[in-house]
């Protein structure tokens, strides 16, 4: 993985998203993004799961860990609508509505991510007005850059 | 128990240059002069001073600032984590090293050039904490928009509104319009203004940031057996904490159990548990106000108030002078200057001496805390 926090692409202003710099904990979160697959870090020896990702189990202490496959369905937990000044790509797209979502599997691990009309679709692509604290979700995959695919929100209800 | 720092020490000088969007001399030479001008006002020489004390995000290390004014030997120096959650941090390190005999004349300080220079979160080339991963690809880049996340759950939870955030940027810009000092002196601020100002991250709007700002502040810790030779009152550190809660991740805190009750409330156990009273008792309260939401979060941390009743404690004008609680007399953060809340301190320290251009009358003690959302740390002060 890269070690900055580098631009998405040189295909001009709008498409330089930040993209994620995983750790070593991290990394595997992203490599199963790649494969649209929604996993969170749980420990191998007492089964909890936990979020961001580290070495060992905050509960007993494990170093053993696997990644469990989330069904992907959440609810928003809280959302901001930054405006600028913001970093140019971000510029561009703004207002866009930026969640906290909790997942249905695991209310205690809440991703943060975009709240979009389609995979694919810009940052703004869902008024602001119609997002409420509690409204469902479900997850969706976005290659943000060439190998790199971060995991975007969905209104269950558009 | 064993030993207690209580009232073993006394911030016994402040010091601060002018405030303003945009000074010419470089932080090094702003954080120089705060420091003399705070050894000044204590009546004590450079060269008595023996340790230091500062926060991360500070550029100018001790090294430099003890070869600038003429320190002598320096038997101490530590720096606080965690940006604006040290400034109390620093105090309390010095009041520690003080009354366990590991130095004798402690200065803390905050240079800052926020105002003119760069902007931390604008800095996309540099490797960021691990948290970055996790936020700021989806374009959570800011503090505003980071604390931002947790005040629209505070209102979900608990029906604050936007009206609660404006009783504390009105008291804060109240009191600067007293203070001469202060960036926004002569700009009153009114509920008009607030309400259609532009968004910087909704639900916050632009007079719930603090202020960027170019300026330095200082003081100065003695034992407090040196309190009779000194040339103002002395302002005793009563009591000291510092705070990281369980599973605190920093300022994206969403994913502990419970985000709301964030590093105030760790604080605050220890500050209240080693102290002679409680928070009824406080006079006046100098609390970090980077953000507005941040004010309702602390007052529920620090016990002036239940849980989920921060927000209703703002009403009635109990945070302006004459109020429950007197806050931010300096302007601070918000009115006064952004200066990593070290104006705070200094402040607390001008209403136990009586001499604040917002005096609470026959102020005797006061609550001083550093940045919520990031681990923390708190002092009381009295007289």
């Amino acid at each position: 993985m890269s070690t900055s926090m580098m631009p998405a692409t040189d295909n001009g202003p709008d498409e330089r998203l930040l993209l994620p710099v995983p750790d070593d904990d991290g990394a595997p979160f992203w490599a199963y993004a790649a494969r649209h697959e929604l996993r969170v870090q749980s420990c191998a020896a007492c089964g909890e799961l936990r979020f961001p990702p580290r070495p060992c189990c905050p509960h007993c202490q494990s170093f053993d860990h696997r990644w469990r496959r989330m069904s992907g369905r959440g609810r928003v937990w809280s959302y901001v609508v930054p405006h600028p000044p913001l970093l140019p790509a971000y510029a561009a797209q703004a207002p866009y509505t930026v969640v906290v979502v909790e997942l249905a599997d695991a209310p205690r691990i809440r991703l943060a991510g975009n709240l979009v009309a389609a995979p694919d679709a810009a940052l703004n692509s869902v008024d602001p007005g119609r997002v409420r604290i509690g409204a469902a979700v479900k997850v969706a995959f976005h290659e943000q850059a060439p190998g790199v695919t971060v995991p975007r929100w969905l209104l269950e209800r558009p | 128990m064993g030993a207690t720092l209580k009232d073993a020490a006394v911030i016994a000088g402040t010091g601060r240059t002018a405030f303003a969007k945009r000074l010419p001399e470089s932080e090094r030479a702003l954080a120089c002069r705060a420091i003399v001008a705070a050894l000044d006002d204590a009546g004590i020489a450079p060269s008595e001073v023996d340790a230091f004390a500062s926060y991360t995000m500070e550029e100018t290390d001790e090294v430099e600032v003890a070869k600038a004014i003429g320190a002598g030997d320096v038997t101490f120096f530590a720096k606080a984590g965690y940006g604006g959650g040290g400034s109390c941090a620093t105090v309390a390190h010095l009041a520690a090293a003080i009354a366990t005999g590991q130095a004798s004349v402690g200065v803390a300080w905050r240079s800052r050039k926020r105002g003119s220079g760069p902007r931390p979160w604008r800095n996309t080339a540099v490797q960021l904490p691990t948290p970055a991963q996790w936020t700021r690809p989806f374009g959570l880049l800011r503090p505003a928009d980071e604390i931002g996340i947790l005040a629209r759950r505070y209102m979900h939870e608990y029906g604050a509104t936007r009206d609660h955030f404006f009783n504390v940027a009105l008291a804060c810009r109240n009191r600067a319009n007293q203070n001469p000092a202060a960036i926004m002196y002569d700009r009153p601020l009114t509920r008009e203004m607030y309400m259609t100002s532009r968004w910087i991250s909704e639900p916050l709007c632009l007079f719930d940031n603090c202020l960027e700002t170019d300026g330095a502040l200082a003081c100065v810790v003695v034992a407090a057996e040196r309190a009779r030779d000194l040339r103002h009152r002395p302002v005793y550190v009563h009591s000291v904490a510092q705070g990281l809660p369980a599973q605190h991740h920093g300022m994206v805190n969403y994913w502990t159990d419970d985000p709301l009750t964030g590093p105030a409330w760790t604080a605050a156990r220890q500050l209240w548990k080693q102290a002679d009273f409680g928070p009824e008792d406080v006079d006046v309260a100098q609390i970090y106000d980077a953000f507005t939401p941040l004010i309702p979060l602390s007052l529920e941390g620090y016990g002036f108030c239940g849980r989920g009743e921060g927000a209703a404690f703002t009403e009635g004008g109990a945070l302006e002078t004459g109020g429950r609680l007197p806050l931010n007399t300096s302007g601070g953060g918000l009115s006064e200057a952004y200066v990593h809340g070290f104006n705070l301190i200094t402040e607390g320290v001008r209403q136990l001496r009586g001499t604040s251009t917002a005096q609470v009358p026959d102020a005797a003690t006061c609550l001083v805390t550093a940045g919520e959302g990031v681990p923390t740390s708190a002092l009381l002060l009295r007289s």
